[in-house]
């Protein structure tokens, strides 16, 4: 009976599906909680590397605004948000997603902490797929170079000197890689010009003291 | 195969019929993530988990399930280990599930699981299959392991390097360097180093393998009395 044993298999078939379905629903229940901590605890980290414990008082990792969409491709991301650093519920620096796609192999993906007044508080790099050992310095455990960013703005050096010194510019390549540090030096850049244009908006949102409005009030340049 | 001895068994699974050395099956993991210790440890312990669990599972159903929905039920029981498994990594060790990225997933598509299950296991009982499940996996982890070591060493100038990441903190001082960083072969790290490490061990296997084939034969050739030739290449069905 040919109809019978289609009967009998997709009921077989059936029944294992329903089986793999429970025991499948039952452990993502178990380890829902733990993973989505698991997540938490990573993210958290690299966020506090960033910016340091001291400096907020916020929930940095659910603290955030949409990037409107015209910034969207400047950053080089599809969408994204920008986490807001705030303490006495002021804004002190955001962080940044940024991605390069003009690495050597696949998606350079970063975050770019800026201070208020413009300057980099740290970069990071979330994952890429650059050559080992040559474009994987950009990883903090592997060398300090990322750290080279901290403290620069717009005017320090100037746009046009965001650049590798072999392109004539400020930053310094690392051995045998270029292509992979200027992809970041120029998409670090693009976050700061992203802060440039947003920040008005930002702080009439976002904080109690607005430092753009008392500098063209007060002439106040600190 | 019916009357196949435990010991049989398990010279199959670690030596003779050795998964990565012989059968060369499951390349995908073996040489993508065998470029450290602790991925090949991660890996490993995954793989030899869902392959005994796998073996069980198949065994304790071969009466039921026959035919044409043997391979679709196989390969549901597979699936649905894999990404419990990869649930429970992804709990426990978020850091070393990172890592390894899309091979834990691919654990799936493993030929030695699906191998095992659709040739021992649908035709041996639970106790045989799952120490077939444990020996062939024992095999296929120590060959993984020992790339893992072998490149590791060459190519970074570390072994057991964050160890911590699998094991918990305390095995973060496990670490030992044998020199300092930035003088590794980096061909080792990449994966032509994989093939070639992969290729020097399966040699290594046939020397072995026919120096123990010589040492049993007489002069003129024949074998020995109560030895049996061991088989180098090929597989066991």
């Amino acid at each position: 009976m040919l109809d019978n044993s289609i009967w009998k298999n997709c009921c077989i078939l059936g029944i294992f599906g329903l089986i793999a379905g429970i025991l499948l629903s039952v452990t993502y229940e178990k380890t829902k909680d733990k993973i989505a901590e698991s997540e938490r605890k990573i993210a958290k980290k690299i966020y506090f590397e960033i910016i340091p414990v001291e400096r907020h008082d916020n929930d940095i990792l659910s603290d955030t605004t949409d990037i409107p969409e015209e910034y969207l491709s400047l950053l080089g991301v599809k969408k994204g948000k920008v986490n807001l650093v705030r303490k006495n519920n002021q804004l002190v620096a955001i962080i940044v997603p940024v991605t390069s796609s003009d690495g050597y192999s696949g998606d350079i993906k970063m975050l770019v902490g800026i201070n208020v007044n413009g300057t980099i508080a740290a970069t990071r790099v979330l994952s890429h797929k650059e050559t080992l050992g040559l474009g994987d310095k950009l990883d903090i455990s592997k060398s300090d170079w990322i750290l080279s960013f901290n403290g620069k703005s717009l005017s320090n050096p100037k746009p046009e000197s965001w650049k590798l010194k072999k392109d004539g510019g400020y930053f310094d390549q690392f051995t045998g890689a270029t292509i992979t540090p200027r992809a970041v030096v120029s998409q670090v850049l693009n976050a700061l010009v992203y802060y440039e244009k947003d920040k008005l908006r930002l702080f009439e949102e976002f904080s109690a003291y607005n430092p753009v409005i008392a500098e063209n009030i007060l002439g106040d340049k600190n | 195969m019916f009357g196949i001895s435990y010991k049989e068994i398990i010279n199959n699974g670690l030596w003779k019929n050795n998964a990565a050395l012989v059968q060369l099956l499951g390349l995908c993991p073996l040489l993508a993530v065998s470029s450290s210790v602790v991925k090949a440890t991660g890996i490993s312990l995954a793989t030899m988990l869902i392959l005994t669990f796998t073996n069980i599972i198949v065994s304790l159903m071969r009466n039921k399930v026959s035919g044409v929905i043997k391979i679709p039920s196989f390969v549901i029981i597979i699936a649905t280990l894999t990404t419990c498994t990869e649930l429970i990594m992804k709990a426990f060790t978020y850091e070393l599930y990172i890592l390894l990225g899309i091979f834990v997933p691919l654990i799936v598509t493993n030929g030695v699981i699906l191998g095992r299950a659709n040739d021992f296991a649908s035709k041996n009982n639970v106790l045989k299959s799952a120490l077939d499940g444990i020996m062939i996996g024992a095999g296929f982890s120590f060959v993984l392991l020992t790339i893992g070591a072998i490149r590791e060493i060459l190519g970074v100038g570390t072994i057991f390097s964050n160890m911590d990441l699998l094991f918990g903190s305390f095995a973060a001082s496990w670490t030992i360097r044998f020199f300092s960083e930035g003088y590794g072969f980096l061909i080792f790290v990449l994966p032509p180093g994989a093939f070639i490490i992969m290729g020097i061990l399966i040699a290594l296997k046939n020397v072995l393998n026919s120096k123990v084939a010589r040492h049993d034969k007489n002069e003129d050739g024949s074998l020995k009395k109560g030895v049996k030739r061991i088989r180098t290449t090929g597989t066991i069905t």
